[in-house]
């Protein structure tokens, strides 16, 4: 199955020629010939926050006295004070740090939920992030994720190399399976150094005896064509944004390369590090206001990039966990369960923060220590992967879960 | 006899043992009959139990023969090593104690918070680096010495074997404390007990601190345990628990130990199970792991109750004996030697090991009461590790990659930062593998587009001279022959096979033997070596093992 599909690709491919549509001078017929194996899907970029990001910081419940009770020197400051949260609700604002983000929430484009989490999960970063990806929250035998069994039920249109792509040093657990998926660091390390070494190993590899190997290689070089022929690693951005220097800003950079570039690209898995803030965690300012501000800034940028193409992408922000309610002896937090999510692009219902609050001392407290959970991580990644790629059948890209609608989207 | 005596005995016992060498004539290794040549038996043997072939060490297991190589490299202390070590010598930090290294080598933030430098300045923390010794220091030499011994070492099933065990008992450098804990680790915890009895390893591995802060057992403590109030109630606090805050049981050790260190995740052990092996364990810990960092340990944070692990009653009162029991019971159980059996098969053999050769192994372990070296070599006579299907049958993790190609080269290594950072970037940072399972030793999280491009422009850099402090020998340019020959020479030294017309039509085309290349005078340019050796090395031919 996996060579003649190959083939077929290949020779989709090298036929209607890459570069052409790269260019933007591909003649009508072709064009319409693509617009017709391809119905339009939203790519769906995920971002994931390792090490545990506080979701009670990221999205303070300021109308509650009792968080100011539980966190004396890591809380922000209400609304109505100078240097205070963003206002978003009457019970919610938003790190100051994260004011980037505020126009998106305005336009309605930007949705939070708080406290989300696995039940049954784990406070194990090893654990907790893999039950997230895999999708099966205690089940460590799993061996494919999530994205990749979504990928597995659709067709392949489009016949792309960079159908499903992780922006990061190696495929996260997510997009391992039995569906191709493409993992780089970054479109501008993503090249052959030296002359000519391209069509050498092209054809060195289309005759390995390794299978793995030669479909590897094949998505390999297709990948690295289609980037050299549509020069994507050296678009400017659109729109005048402006990326910082950071590895996220880096990965959302390409991603709006590949979006605008429209190379078929499906899914997108990037990370960021950087949440596990047991000590000095600060509050306005500090060690997670600098995280925010980073990951507030690159998602601005990126949609500032796309414009109007922000409504073909759906990107979900999520973490493994979210920390205790109660600041520890270091001024720090230590592994909680329930956490913020983030959605944003297309459908998204945006403006509103879902999953309600339930105070911090009833039924919103879980062990008498965390954040209980209020949604399930896996409502909002299946309504994030039926806004975007559908795959038809939901109950095996999540087997045993058939959570509450949150209706995140439109 | 008083123990002194009885040590002395064992002692002599294993000196008048008939001392193992590579020269005895017949060494107790049998292989199966096979129609492989000469050649192919010793490329296989230096793939699967060394760092792939060089010229050397090829031409030492011709000499000495494959059987009489397989002996050496099961009694390492037989193989004189010198060269390596007097490399290592340099290596400072690699002999100290987990407690010396803590003295030594301090975090950098905490150098800089201390003589107010500001580390945002480069000039300023260039000078910092260089005056202090700082952490950093202690893991580019960890991280170096790994490197120096995978591609240099005589000693090299040794060194594949702690690789292997490394994983399966792994623990991370960027774990709090770990990563002064790492070499003790390696040389107290693994290297004694490569080939001895897993017990000895499993126990090794169990007290020591590097495994004990990785996995948390350091800070589980009985249910109720409250240093306050034992203070409080005038209860004499010994400082070694004076780091322990947390209270209460924690079942991240008592997982891993079952699950990834000896039954396996399918070996017949429930959730209650975990909770009462974690019960065992209490009190397990560290002494002042960021001052002392040695095992101990702590009777009022053990659980004394009565537990049941696995339908065995551990009595109450058991104090630390508890632990041993539990490793005791663990180490001869069944689903233990099928789970290592599997695990060692996939390592040796293939990424899906016949099921048939994962019972005769686990057979094996269990007659010997886990004898790891009794193992190793019912696998390496099996006639499934010599089959035809088990050769080049495995692809190579990026340490495998990037050592056996500057082995293949006759090279060598200072494991500089160039080599360390190729192979971090192609997807492998050494001693990082942050999850309790390690890297993994199958192909499939290894091959990817990404990877792929990366060990391709590592292949072209390491030929090219451009990894410093990593040098391989290349013919010279010309030499001999007309470039045909020049490209089946370096292809046998490199691959061990002769080439297919067409891949050896596309290196010649790839290094321009065109008609540009001859002068009117009948002068052909001499062939680019380091161009055929880098295409060679990032050949699909040169990833499978």
């Amino acid at each position: 199955m996996r060579v003649s599909s190959s083939f077929d690709r290949r020779f989709f491919l090298k036929s209607t020629g890459l570069a052409l549509l790269g260019l933007g001078f591909a003649p009508g017929f072709l064009a319409r010939a693509v617009a017709q194996t391809t119905r339009r899907r939203r790519t769906l970029v995920l971002v994931f926050l390792r090490g545990g990001a506080d979701g009670l910081s990221f999205v303070p419940p300021v109308g509650d006295g009792a968080y100011y009770a539980a966190r004396p020197t890591l809380a922000l400051a209400r609304p109505s004070v100078d240097g205070g949260a963003l206002r978003l609700d009457d019970t919610f604002g938003l790190h100051p740090a994260l004011a980037p983000l505020l126009p998106l929430w305005q336009d309605g484009t930007l949705a939070v939920v708080q406290a989300a989490g696995l039940r049954g999960a784990t406070r194990s970063h090893f654990d907790a992030q893999d039950f997230c990806e895999t999708g099966t929250p205690g089940l460590k035998t799993t061996t494919d994720g999530w994205l990749n069994r979504s990928l597995q039920q659709l067709p392949e249109i489009g016949a792309s190399a960079f159908r499903a792509l992780a922006l990061q040093g190696t495929l996260p657990r997510s997009l391992q399976g039995a569906a191709p998926a493409v993992a780089v660091d970054g479109l501008s390390s993503f090249h052959l150094t030296g002359k000519g070494g391209l069509d050498t190993f092209e054809a060195l590899y289309a005759g390995a005896v390794d299978q793995a190997l030669r479909t590897t290689g094949q998505e390999a070089f297709e990948a690295l064509r289609a980037t050299a022929a549509a020069d994507l690693a050296s678009r400017p951005p659109d729109n005048g944004a402006v990326y910082g220097k950071t590895p996220l800003a880096r990965h959302l950079q390409d991603t709006a390369r590949l979006v605008r570039a429209g190379v078929g690209l499906e899914v997108v898995a990037t990370e960021m590090g950087g949440w596990d803030t047991h000590v000095g965690e600060g509050g306005a300012i500090g060690q997670l206001a600098a995280r925010l501000r980073e990951l507030a800034e690159a998602l601005s940028a990126f949609a500032r990039d796309l414009g109007p193409r922000l409504a073909d992408v759906t990107m979900v922000v999520m973490t493994e966990f979210g920390r205790t309610v109660r600041e520890n002896g270091n001024r720090g937090t230590d592994h909680g369960t329930a956490s913020v999510m983030l959605a944003l692009g297309g459908g998204v219902r945006g403006g509103r923060v879902y999953g309600g609050w339930r105070g911090l001392d009833g039924p919103g407290l879980f062990e008498n220590r965390d954040l209980a959970i209020a949604v399930d991580v896996r409502s909002v990644l299946s309504e994030a992967l039926q806004a975007s790629l559908a795959p038809p059948d939901l109950s095996s890209v999540f087997p045993g879960f058939s959570g509450p609608r949150v209706g995140l989207f439109s | 006899m008083p123990r002194p005596y009885a040590l002395l005995l064992l002692c002599l016992a294993c000196a008048s043992a008939p001392a193992p060498s590579a020269a005895s004539a017949t060494p107790p290794v049998h292989l199966p009959p096979s129609s492989w040549t000469q050649e192919k038996q010793a490329v296989h043997v230096l793939n699967r139990l060394a760092y792939g072939p060089s010229p050397a060490s090829l031409a030492e297991v011709q000499a000495t023969g494959v059987e009489a190589w397989i002996w050496s490299q099961l009694h390492p202390d037989t193989l004189e090593d010198a060269a390596v070590l007097a490399k290592l010598s340099n290596f400072r930090s690699l002999q100290m104690s987990t407690a010396e290294r803590l003295s030594a080598y301090q975090p950098e933030a905490k150098l800089a918070k201390e003589r107010g430098v500001d580390l945002t300045d480069p000039e300023a923390r260039a000078k910092l680096l260089e005056e202090m010794p700082i952490a950093r220091q202690m893991g580019a030499e960890l991280v170096a010495a790994k490197l120096i011994r995978a591609t240099e070492s005589r000693r090299q099933l040794q060194e594949v074997l702690l690789d292997f065990w490394f994983n399966h008992f792994n623990v991370a450098a960027q774990k709090g404390a770990v990563r002064w804990m790492l070499a003790p680790y390696e040389t107290e915890a693994l290297r004694p007990h490569l080939f001895g009895s897993f017990r000895a390893l499993l126990g090794a591995v169990a007290h020591h601190p590097a495994m004990l802060f990785y996995l948390d057992n350091w800070m589980s403590t009985r249910d109720g345990f409250d240093l306050a109030a034992l203070r409080r109630s005038g209860v004499p606090v010994p400082k070694q628990l004076a780091e322990v805050g947390k209270l209460g049981l924690n079942e991240n050790y008592a997982r891993e130990l079952l699950e990834l260190h000896t039954l396996g995740v399918d070996g017949g052990y429930t959730q209650a199970d975990v909770r009462e092996v974690a019960r065992c364990f209490t009190g397990w810990g560290i002494d002042r792991p960021r001052q002392v960092g040695t095992f101990a340990f702590h009777p009022l944070a053990h659980d004394p109750g009565e537990k049941h692990v696995l339908g065995v009653t551990v009595p109450a009162g058991g104090g630390m004996g508890d632990g041993e029991r539990i490793l005791d019971l663990l180490a001869a159980h069944p689903s233990t030697a099928r789970f290592l059996a599997r695990k060692l098969a996939q390592k040796f053999v293939a990424d899906e090991p016949p099921p048939a050769l994962v019972e005769r192994l686990a057979r094996t372990y269990l007659q010997t009461h886990g004898d790891l070296s009794s193992v190793y070599l019912a696998l390496f006579q099996s006639p499934e590790f010599w089959s035809e299907q088990a050769f080049d049958g495995k692809t190579k993790t990026p340490l495998e990659f990037a050592v056996s190609a500057v082995r293949a080269l006759g090279g060598s290594t200072y494991g500089d930062a160039p080599l360390v950072k190729a192979v971090d970037a192609m997807g492998e940072p050494l001693y990082r593998a942050q999850p309790p399972t390690g890297w993994p030793e199958v192909a499939t999280p290894w091959v990817n587009a990404g990877a792929l491009v990366t060990r391709i422009n590592f292949a072209l850099a390491l030929t090219a001279g451009r990894i410093p402090g990593t040098q391989v020998l290349l013919p010279p340019p010309g030499a001999g022959s007309g470039p045909g020959a020049q490209v089946d020479t370096l292809a046998r030294t490199v691959l061990h096979a002769p080439l297919s017309e067409t891949t050896r039509a596309t290196l010649l085309r790839a290094v321009g033997q065109g008609d540009n290349d001859v002068m009117p005078d009948g002068e052909r340019r001499p062939v680019d070596s380091a161009k055929v050796a880098g295409l060679l090395l990032g050949s699909p031919e040169f990833q499978k093992q």
